[in-house]
This record gives C-alpha cells, structure tokens and sequence, in this order.
C-alpha cells in the first residue's frame, strides 16, 4: 500500500517537473486571449452574482497534540484532525499540491499527508530533530534543517533517497530557496548567521552574520533581497544576496510593551512584494510592513506567541499560528484587519495552504 | 408649541395632532441640548475620560480572551466602547429625568401638562426627545472612537441603532420613574450614588462577567439580574451585526416595565399629584 503510494507520489511529482501550464493572466496565444477574456467576464458576472470566496484548505501543525488541523477558508472551521508523529512543526505543500509534508522532529523524519485522503501515507528520511525545510521550484528536491544535528539534508522526492548532508551553523532553522532555485539559504539558531548555500554544488559560498537566534529567512519575489528574522535580537536583517551584506533592518516598537516581548518569526511577503506581515512571537501581532521603506505601518493583534504565517493562494487572507492560545488567527490581507481566530490542536506551530 | 396648548378639542386628536405634538417635544429638547453647549461637551467628556485614561491603565496589551460577539482578540478600549455608549445613554436618561425635576420647579412642565394629548403619550415624546439627544451623544462618540482605532465593521453602525433606541427608551424611562419620586434639584446626587454607579458597576460594561464570576459568584448573579447588563449587551451585539435574544428580551420586558410605571407615577390622580404641591402643577 505505502509502495503504491509513494509511486502515485513520485508519477505526479515528475509530472510536475514538466513547465507549469500556463495561468491565467500569462496566455500565449490569440485564441487564449480570447477565452481568456470570456473566463474574465464570466468570472466577473459570477463575482457580482453571488460572490462566495474561493475555499482553500489550510493545514496547521499542532506542535504538542501531535495533529495536523484541517480548515476550510470557506466556512473557517476546522473539517479535519490529521494523526501524525511527534512533535509537528515545519508543514508545507508539495509544489503540485498533492501531498503535504510535515516535518515530525521527534520521529527525526517527514511524513507524506496525501491531501485527497487526508492520511499520512509515507514518509522521508530527513537527518535528526527535522525543524523546517525547502523545496526547489520544480518540487524536485527537498532540503531539510536538522535541528540537531547541524546540518541540512537533502532529499530526492522523486526517488525517496537521501542525496546527502550539507553541514551548516548550529541549531539549524530557517530554510528558503531563490526563486531561481540556485541558492538555498538556512540560518542557525545558535551560530546567529544565515548559511548563503549554493544548490548545484552543495557548499556554503557564504555566511552573514545576523542578530541573536534568527527563525526564517524568506526571499523577495524578485530575488533582491532576503529578509531574515532575528527571535532574540528583535529585528528582520535584509540581505543583499548577491553581496551577502545586511542592507538594512526592520525593527519594531510596540507602545506598552518591553522589547524583550517582541520576537519576530514567521514572515509572509506579498507576490508583488509591497507588504510583508511579519509575526512576533510573544507580542501577540503581527506587524505590516512597507518593504519599500522597511518600516512597520502597524501592527495587528492576534493570539498568544504568534508563530508562523501563510497566504491563501488569491492573497486574500492571511492565516497565523498562536501556539500559546492554541488557535490560528485569519487577516483580511486588503483591510489589514483581523476577522477571526480559529480554536485548533495544542501548540499550533506551522501553516500551509493548498496551491 | 402654541398650536398645541390652545387647541380644545377633547377628544378625537388626529395623527397629525400627535405628530405635531411628538416634533414640538423633540425640537424643544434638541433646542435645549444644543443650547447646552456644556451638557454636549460633558456628555462626550466623560465616555472620553473612560475610554482614553481608564482603557488605557487598564489596556491589556496582549488582548483579552475571546468571547461574543467577537471573533478574534480585541484590546480593552474595543472591548469597553459599547459599555460607554450605554454609559451616555445612562447618564442622558438620569439627566433627562432631571430636567423633568427641574421643568417641574421653574413651572415650564405646565405649558407641557396643559395640552390635551394623553399624558401618557406626552411622556413617551419625552422619552422620545431624550433618546434622540443621546443617539447624537452616542454617534459624537463613536467617530471620536473611531478615530482612535475602534473600527467596528461598517454596517454596525446601522445596526446598533434599534438597539439604541430600545436601550436608550429602558434608561429614559427608568429615569422618568425615578424622577417622579424626586421632589428636588438637588437630590440629583442620590441618583447618582444609587442608581447611576451601582447599576453601571454591576454590569458588563467594564469587564467581561466571567472575570466578575471568578471573583464573586453572588456579585456575577447580580450583575446578570442588572438591566443595564443588558442594555450594554444588546449594544455590543449590535455593534458587531448580531442579536443577544436573552439581552433584547430583558431590555424590552424593563422598557415596558418602566414605561407603564413612569406613566402611572405621573398620573395626577396616583402618583406624583397625590405626593403634595412640590412640583406645584398638579
């Protein structure tokens, strides 16, 4: 049964190596224009008629339940517990949306959830304690942070096969990869530096010390900059990635509260990469920030020890992670406002949305 | 007003006739709180002083837990808002029954009393009139609110109208009553220490009740017992494009209650005639 699944796996994730067809918005040809513009009026009288927002289907990982919670952005209930290994964190789509990974550090692997099943079908074999990890754009190759072992895994989705470890600073967290899929950048809780790693040869090519303890790196869609959070040192460094210098830093100021309270984690950065919400931890908000000017333009309060962020696939909304209280905050992303809090399992920790 | 105190026909009035009746009462109230640019200014102070000194050495910074009608963490300035719109409501329905004390001793309630439209309806238009001034309190207040961050959705505003209205028409009314029983200006202050503090205390409109039930179960009973409770609820519900059927039923039942009581108090062959010449226009 596992076989068979992870070769159904392993078919839609060759497939998915082949050039992504085209979206809307980017059609080639004449007649495509034109069907374009029939979908685009179609899609407009739907919208005025009865306009119900596209439903997309969140997974949450539940750090201390050991679940996945299932939401519906539809009706934002939760339609689902998912049963996984221990100690869930760094969750995230395969690129072809069929299967999610989750990284189960204490199991020091990462599960398949078969999306359509909603059931852990198999899984990958990641080095100790895996904490966070990155796929490269074809969704080909996964790269996982060991949290214990000080090293990044690198893994064969197609295959299931383990290519090798790539050792890196201590405490290994953070993992982002360009959007050109040429570097891949993990930075080390312990050592304070993201680790610049080049994908074709697997070696650090360089590392740039940041503040205390930095969580996530995330990469500007236009690869100019990568902005990398700093739970202790209370700052977002951005980084020059072809110089691998700090350019500049985000910081935050919330009256009313000490400074020690505001630990920046989770960072979701806009596709046309104007506003990047940045959650800080213990602060309970999440701050919006103007990337072009690096400052915070405010800051929206959510639940306790906000940990992770994650856009649905229209930028609609935004979906955060409370572990301390247990629930998952919804964003209007537009308004800037948030609407809901959604109670999940124990711990949420990550979060990720169907493509 | 004029048209109304010389008209002599017993009986039979015409919508009209209460109609003119119902404006005449409503502009001369609006007349008397605009000319009181103090009372408007001081109507809007002290929701103000609440909300901007109390909220803020009272602001939990981190949010507070989430209960209806909310459905994410607020801080306590959104969460207090609605108590202090029932505040003003409060606070205009006593003053409103004070100038009845105070219509009552510089003989202006005469030129009222002396039209020829049932009593009972011309303390309705008076509790009409004051509704209608502490709607005008309560929408000062809530731009002001706004302003400083309190963004209920849109078409709340809409919607905690009729809960406005009702809450508005329970606090005139029950000032009404206890107006009748008032003989002087300056008893006003034994409203306020009796009626105003204790009722807006006991209620959720400073702190949600299962904080107060944690504390003190008997003062959580009483606290669920206390109309304004409800008032404050039915406001906060509506605010948010919701219905507390349990707040509703509570503040139309005491609406009723009140308003029947008001009317009776002033019925000069029960209530407040009957109490002597105090007033001096029974």
């Amino acid at each position: 049964m596992q076989a068979e699944v992870s070769e159904v796996m392993r078919r839609s994730l060759r497939r998915d190596g082949a050039p992504p067809p085209p979206r809307a918005g980017e059609v080639r040809t004449a007649r495509g224009r034109r069907s374009l513009l029939l979908r685009a009026a179609l899609l407009m009288v739907l919208a005025t008629t009865a306009a119900p927002a596209h439903a997309f289907i969140a997974y949450v990982s539940n750090e201390k339940s050991n679940t996945v919670s299932v939401i519906d952005t539809d009706s934002w209930t939760v339609t689902k517990t998912i049963k996984v290994g221990q100690r869930p964190r760094g969750i995230d789509f395969t690129r072809d949306g069929k299967f999610v990974l989750v990284a189960v550090g204490d199991d020091d692997t990462i599960q398949v959830i078969d999306a359509k099943t909603q059931t852990v079908v198999d899984s990958l074999p990641s080095g100790p304690d895996p904490e966070l990890f990155a796929q490269d754009a074809a969704g080909k190759i996964l790269y996982v942070a060991n949290e214990n072992d000080n090293t990044v895994t690198v893994i064969d989705l197609e295959k299931r096969a383990r290519l090798g470890d790539i050792q890196v600073g201590v405490e290994p967290e953070g993992m982002t990869i360009s959007p050109d899929g040429k570097t891949l950048i993990n930075t080390s809780e312990t050592t304070n530096m993201a680790h610049f790693i080049d994908t074709a040869s697997r070696q650090i090519v360089a590392n740039v010390l940041v503040d205390a303890r930095p969580r996530f790196a995330e990469f500007k869609h236009d690869s100019s900059e990568v902005w990398v959070s700093s739970e202790i040192g209370g700052t977002v460094s951005i980084i020059d990635p072809r110089k691998h210098e700090v350019i500049g830093k985000v910081t935050f100021e919330i009256p009313g509260l000490r400074k020690e309270a505001i630990q920046p984690v989770g960072i979701g950065m806009t596709k046309d990469d104007k506003t990047a919400f940045i959650a800080l931890g213990p602060a309970n908000r999440i701050a919006v920030v103007d990337v072009a000017t690096r400052k915070v333009t405010k800051y929206l309060l959510v639940g306790q020890r906000v940990w992770h962020v994650a856009f649905t696939p229209d930028e609609k909304y935004l979906l955060t992670t409370n572990g301390v209280s247990n629930d998952v905050s919804v964003i209007d992303v537009a308004a800037q406002k948030v609407i809901k809090t959604i109670q999940v399992g124990e711990l949420p920790w990550g979060v990720t949305i169907a493509p | 007003m004029s048209s109304i105190t010389t008209r002599e026909t017993p009986r039979g009035f015409s919508v009209q006739d209460y109609l003119t009746c119902l404006t005449g009462i409503i502009w001369r109230e609006g007349l008397r709180f605009l000319h009181q640019r103090e009372r408007f200014v001081s109507a809007l102070v002290r929701p103000l002083v609440w909300l901007f000194i109390f909220a803020a050495g009272f602001r939990q910074v981190l949010g507070i837990s989430i209960i209806p009608p909310y459905e994410t963490y607020i801080l306590y300035e959104v969460y207090i808002a609605p108590g202090l719109m029932a505040m003003i409501q409060l606070f205009n329905g006593m003053q409103s029954s004070l100038s009845m004390v105070y219509d009552r001793e510089m003989g202006n309630m005469r030129t009222l009393l002396v039209s020829p439209l049932p009593r009972g309806f011309l303390l309705f238009c008076k509790l009409l009139a004051g509704t209608a001034v502490s709607l005008l309190q309560v929408y000062a207040f809530l731009l002001i609110a706004w302003l400083w961050d309190i963004t209920p959705p849109p078409q709340g505003y809409l919607t905690v109208l009729p809960a406005l209205i009702l809450s508005g028409l329970m606090l005139g009314s029950l000032g009404m009553l206890i107006s009748s029983g008032i003989k002087q200006l300056e008893n006003f202050a034994g409203v306020m220490n009796f009626v105003i503090f204790p009722m807006f205390f006991a209620s959720s409109a400073l702190y949600p009740l299962w904080r107060v039930q944690e504390g003190s179960p008997y003062l959580y009973y009483l606290c669920e017992a206390n109309p304004f409770t409800h008032a404050v609820e039915l406001i906060r519900f509506a605010l948010y494009g919701q219905i507390n059927w349990i707040s509703l039923t509570v503040v139309a039942s005491c609406t009723i209650v009140f308003m029947v009581g008001a009317i009776l108090a002033y019925d000069p062959s029960r209530g407040l005639a009957r109490r002597g010449p105090a007033g001096g226009e029974g």
